[in-house]
C-alpha cells in the first residue's frame, strides 16, 4: 500500500489492527513525518537499531499513528555516520526520543536543537552505545561525572527547587527542577532515566518467550497492556491468529487492569487533596479487585497472564459468574464514589482549572492516551481501529475538553464505569474453543503489536535474528508523550500542587526509562 | 458529609489479622503491634526506596496502606525522609544511575538501621539481572537483612517480611524511656 503519494510501497502485517510496515529513504523519511504532522496524525514511537550483524548498516524508525492505522517507516542509515533528519520539528514529543536513540545506539539527528544526553547519565561513557553490535551489554564502567546542564532560569526573586531522584512517597525515582516565585511555578524541568536498566538490551538474543515475561515488567501497572501488544507482534512475525477465546479473555485481562489502575488513582487522587476518605474506600476496592485476579488468573496483577499464542490459563464458568458478580458490586460503589466526590465542594475546589492542559496545547505536544482524552484528543485505539473482541463492544472514546486535573478524573470515572460494562459483556458472551495457539516463530521476521493500555497506546516493534531469538525488541510507553506535556501543565500552578498534578497524569518512569 | 458517614458506616471494619513473621499461620494484631513496640520502644518508621523496580513491587506496598492490611493500625509508617527511618524498603534491581543515591539514602538512615530487599529483582536481580545498567540485587549495594522473594511479593508476605526484620533485630538494650507528659 502507498500513504500520503509517496513513492514506496507499506507492507501489512498479519495483525489484527492496521499496522503497516516499509523501508524509506531519507527524502522520504523527511516527507513522511511531514505529511503525517499535515494530517494531524500522531508520532508514536521512535527507536534505533544497529544492523550491522546482518550486513546493513543502522537503521532509525518511526511509527505513526494515522487515520489508516499506523506506520513504521525504517531509514537505513551510513554505518560510518549514522545521522538522520530530525523530525522534532514536526514532533516536539520526538526529542527525548531521539536523544534516548542516540545514548543506546549512536544515531545522531542531524541539526537537532537538543543534543544533551536522556537516558544517559554517568553509568557508561558517552562513547558507548549499549545496542551496538559487537557490544555484549555486560561491560562495567566506572561511574562518569554526571553534571547535567538544566536550563536555568534567571529574574528577580526565582529560585530553585531540586526534587528527587527518591521522591517522598512510595513512587518511582526521578528528578524535578523548579523554577519558582513565591510558591508559583515558572518553569518545571524533568529529569529522567533513574531507572534504566537495560531492557532494550536484555531482550536481544532471549527467545520470543522469555521476551514475553520481559515485556510483561517493562511498567508494573501496565504489564496486560505490554504482553498483549509483545505478544501481537510475535504473532503477526508468526502468522498466528489467536482463537476468538483467547482474543476475549486478553480483552477481559485488559480491561481488569484498566479498573485497577482507575481505582488506584481515583484513590491517590483524592487523598492528594486530603480527602482521606476516598484512599480508604477506592484502595478497598482495589484490593477486592486484585484478590479476585489472583483467584481467577493467578496472578493480582495478571502478569505473564497473556502469553503469545493466547492466554496461560482458561477461566471456568464459576469464574465467569464470579467475576460478573464483582462487576456489578464495584459499579454500584463507585457509582456512590462518584457522587460523593461530586457533592464535595472542598475537592472539586482543588481539582478544577488546577494543572491544565489546553486541547491545543495537548494537540500540538502530541498528548496522548487518558490525559489526551481528558484534553479534547479523541484518539483510542479500542474505539478508532475496533479490532477483535472490541469490534463487538460498540467502544465510544470518552473525552473531556477542560484538561485539568478535574478533567482527568472524570476521565477515569467514565472509562471505569465503560470497562466495567464491557467486562461484564465480554464475560457474558465468552466464545468457547482453545484459549492458546501453539506459535512458531520465524527467523529473520518482523512483527507489530499496538493495544489501548489503560494509559495510552503501547507499541511493541519485533524483530528476530537467523536463530528466530530476538534481534531488537522495542517498547514504546505513551509516557513519552505525555511526560513534556506535565512540564507544561504545571507551570502557574503552586508547588504544593504539584503532587496532585502528576498524579492526574500518572506516568511511567520505568515504561520510558527502558 | 452525612452521605460520607453512612457509606463508611455501611462498609464497616475490613481489617484482617497480620500475618505471621513470614510464612505460618494468622495471629491477630495486638501482638504484633505489642512486638514492635517491645523491640523499638515506638512505631517502626520506614521509608520505600525504588532503586529501579518496574514498579509492580511499589504497587503492592501502596497496598499494605489499604484498609485491609491497616498497617498504621499495627505502628508502622512510612516517612518521607531517610533521616526518620528505622528501616529502608528497596525495590528493583539497583539501576546504575540509582545506585550512589541508594547509598546516600542508606547513609543518611540512622543506625540501627534495617534493610528489606522486596521482590526477586531486590533479592537477586531478576528478570533484569546485571548489565552496564544494573547492579542487580540491593546487596550487591548496600547490606541486606532481609529479602521478600515474589514478583511482585502480594502485601501479606511483604508484611511478613517487615516484621521478620524487626524480630530478628536484638532489641534496644537502653531502659525503656519514661516520658513526662508535656515535655515531648
Ligand atoms: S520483582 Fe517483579 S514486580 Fe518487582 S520490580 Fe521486579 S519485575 Fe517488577
Amino acid at each position: 500500500m502507498e500513504f500520503f503519494g509517496l513513492d514506496c510501497r507499506f507492507e501489512r502485517f498479519d495483525a489484527p489492527l492496521p499496522i503497516h510496515g516499509a523501508r524509506v529513504l531519507a527524502g522520504q523519511w523527511s516527507a513522511l513525518a511531514l505529511a503525517v504532522a499535515e494530517a494531524k496524525g500522531r508520532l508514536v514511537s521512535l527507536w534505533g537499531s544497529d544492523e550491522r550483524a546482518t550486513g546493513d548498516g543502522f537503521a532509525v524508525s518511526a511509527a505513526y499513528a494515522t487515520a489508516d492505522g499506523l506506520l513504521w517507516a525504517k531509514l537505513g542509515l551510513d554505518a560510518a555516520k549514522p545521522a538522520y533528519p530530525d523530525i522534532s520539528r514536526f514532533f516536539p514529543a520526538a526529542v527525548r526520543m531521539q536523544r534516548a536513540a542516540r545514548d543506546l545506539v549512536g544515531i545522531e539527528a542531524e541539526d537537532a536543537a537538543d543534543d544533551r544526553p536522556w537516558l544517559r547519565h554517568g553509568a557508561w561513557p558517552a562513547d558507548y552505545f549499549p545496542l551496538r553490535f559487537g557490544n555484549t551489554g555486560q561491560e562495567r564502567f566506572q561511574a562518569q561525572a554526571d553534571a547535567y546542564p538544566f536550563v536555568p532560569v534567571e529574574g528577580d526573586g526565582v529560585h530553585e527547587i531540586p526534587v528527587g531522584p527518591v521522591h517522598a512517597g512510595t513512587i518511582e525515582p526521578g528528578h524535578f527542577r523548579f523554577s519558582v516565585v513565591g510558591e508559583k511555578v515558572l518553569r518545571l524541568e524533568e529529569r529522567l532515566g533513574y531507572t534504566h536498566k537495560g531492557i532494550e538490551r536484555r531482550f536481544m538474543g532471549m527467545d520470543t518467550d522469555e521476551g514475553a515475561r520481559l515485556a510483561g515488567r517493562v511498567s508494573g501497572d501496565s504489564t496486560v497492556a505490554y504482553a498483549w501488544a509483545y505478544a501481537m507482534a510475535v504473532e503477526s512475525l508468526a502468522g498466528v491468529k489467536v482463537p476468538e477465546r483467547a482474543a476475549w479473555l486478553r480483552a477481559l485481562l485488559l480491561e481488569r487492569e484498566r479498573v485497577a489502575n482507575h481505582l488506584g488513582d481515583l484513590g491517590a487522587l483524592g487523598n492528594d487533596a486530603a480527602f482521606g476518605f476516598a484512599l480508604a474506600q477506592f484502595s478497598r476496592l482495589r484490593e477486592d479487585w486484585l484478590r479476585l485476579n489472583r483467584e481467577c488468573f493467578g496472578h493480582r496483577l495478571l502478569m505473564d497472564c497473556v502469553r503469545p499464542g493466547g492466554v496461560a490459563r482458561d477461566l471456568d464458568a464459576d469464574g465467569c459468574a464470579q467475576l460478573r458478580r464483582q462487576v456489578a458490586d464495584i459499579a454500584r460503589e463507585v457509582a456512590e464514589l462518584k457522587d460523593i466526590y461530586e457533592e464535595h465542594a472542598g475537592l472539586q475546589d482543588r481539582l478544577v482549572t488546577t494543572g491544565r492542559a489546553t486541547p491545543e496545547l495537548a494537540q500540538r505536544l502530541g498528548l496522548t492516551g487518558l490525559a489526551g482524552r481528558a484534553s479534547g484528543q479523541a484518539a483510542d485505539l479500542r474505539a478508532d481501529f475496533p479490532w477483535p473482541p472490541y469490534d463487538g463492544l460498540a467502544v465510544t472514546a470518552c473525552t473531556h475538553r477542560n484538561g485539568d486535573v478535574a478533567a482527568r478524573v472524570a476521565m477515569r470515572f467514565d472509562e471505569c464505569f465503560a470497562s466495567l460494562r464491557m467486562i461484564d459483556a465480554l464475560l457474558a458472551g465468552l466464545p468457547g474453543g482453545s484459549a492458546r495457539e501453539p506459535v512458531l516463530v520465524m527467523r529473520d521476521g518482523a512483527g507489530a503489536g499496538w493495544v489501548e493500555g489503560w494509559r495510552g497506546e503501547v507499541f511493541v516493534a519485533l524483530e528476530t535474528n537467523a536463530q528466530g531469538r530476538i534481534a531488537r525488541c522495542h517498547c514504546h510507553d505513551p509516557s513519552w508523550q505525555n511526560w513534556p506535556v506535565l512540564e507544561h501543565a504545571i507551570i502557574g500552578n503552586i508547588v504544593p500542587d504539584f503532587p496532585l498534578i502528576n498524579k492526574s497524569f500518572n506516568l511511567s518512569y520505568s515504561g520510558q526509562d527502558l | 458529609m452525612w452521605h460520607i458517614l453512612k457509606y463508611i458506616a455501611r462498609r464497616g471494619r475490613v481489617t484482617e489479622p497480620a500475618p505471621e513473621p513470614l510464612e505460618g499461620t494468622h495471629r491477630p494484631a495486638h501482638p504484633v503491634h505489642d512486638e514492635i513496640l517491645a523491640i523499638l520502644g515506638r512505631a517502626l518508621a520506614i521509608r520505600q526506596v525504588d532503586a529501579g523496580s518496574c514498579n509492580g513491587c511499589e504497587l503492592e506496598i501502596n497496598a499494605l496502606n489499604n484498609p485491609y492490611y491497616n498497617i498504621e493500625g499495627l505502628g508502622i509508617r512510612f516517612v518521607a525522609s531517610p533521616r526518620h527511618a528505622d528501616m529502608l524498603l528497596v525495590t528493583g534491581p539497583v539501576s546504575r544511575h540509582m545506585e550512589l543515591a541508594l547509598r546516600r539514602t542508606y547513609d543518611a538512615t540512622p543506625a540501627p538501621k534495617l534493610v528489606v530487599a522486596v521482590g526477586d529483582c531486590g533479592g537477586t536481580g531478576g528478570i533484569f539481572g546485571e548489565s552496564y545498567a544494573s547492579c542487580g540485587r540491593v546487596s550487591n549495594v548496600i547490606p541486606v537483612d532481609v529479602t521478600v522473594p515474589g514478583c511482585p511479593p502480594p502485601p501479606a508476605e511483604i508484611l511478613a517480611g517487615i516484621l521478620a526484620a524487626v524480630r530478628a533485630r536484638p532489641p534496644i538494650e537502653a531502659e525503656p524511656a519514661t516520658f513526662e507528659p508535656g515535655f515531648n
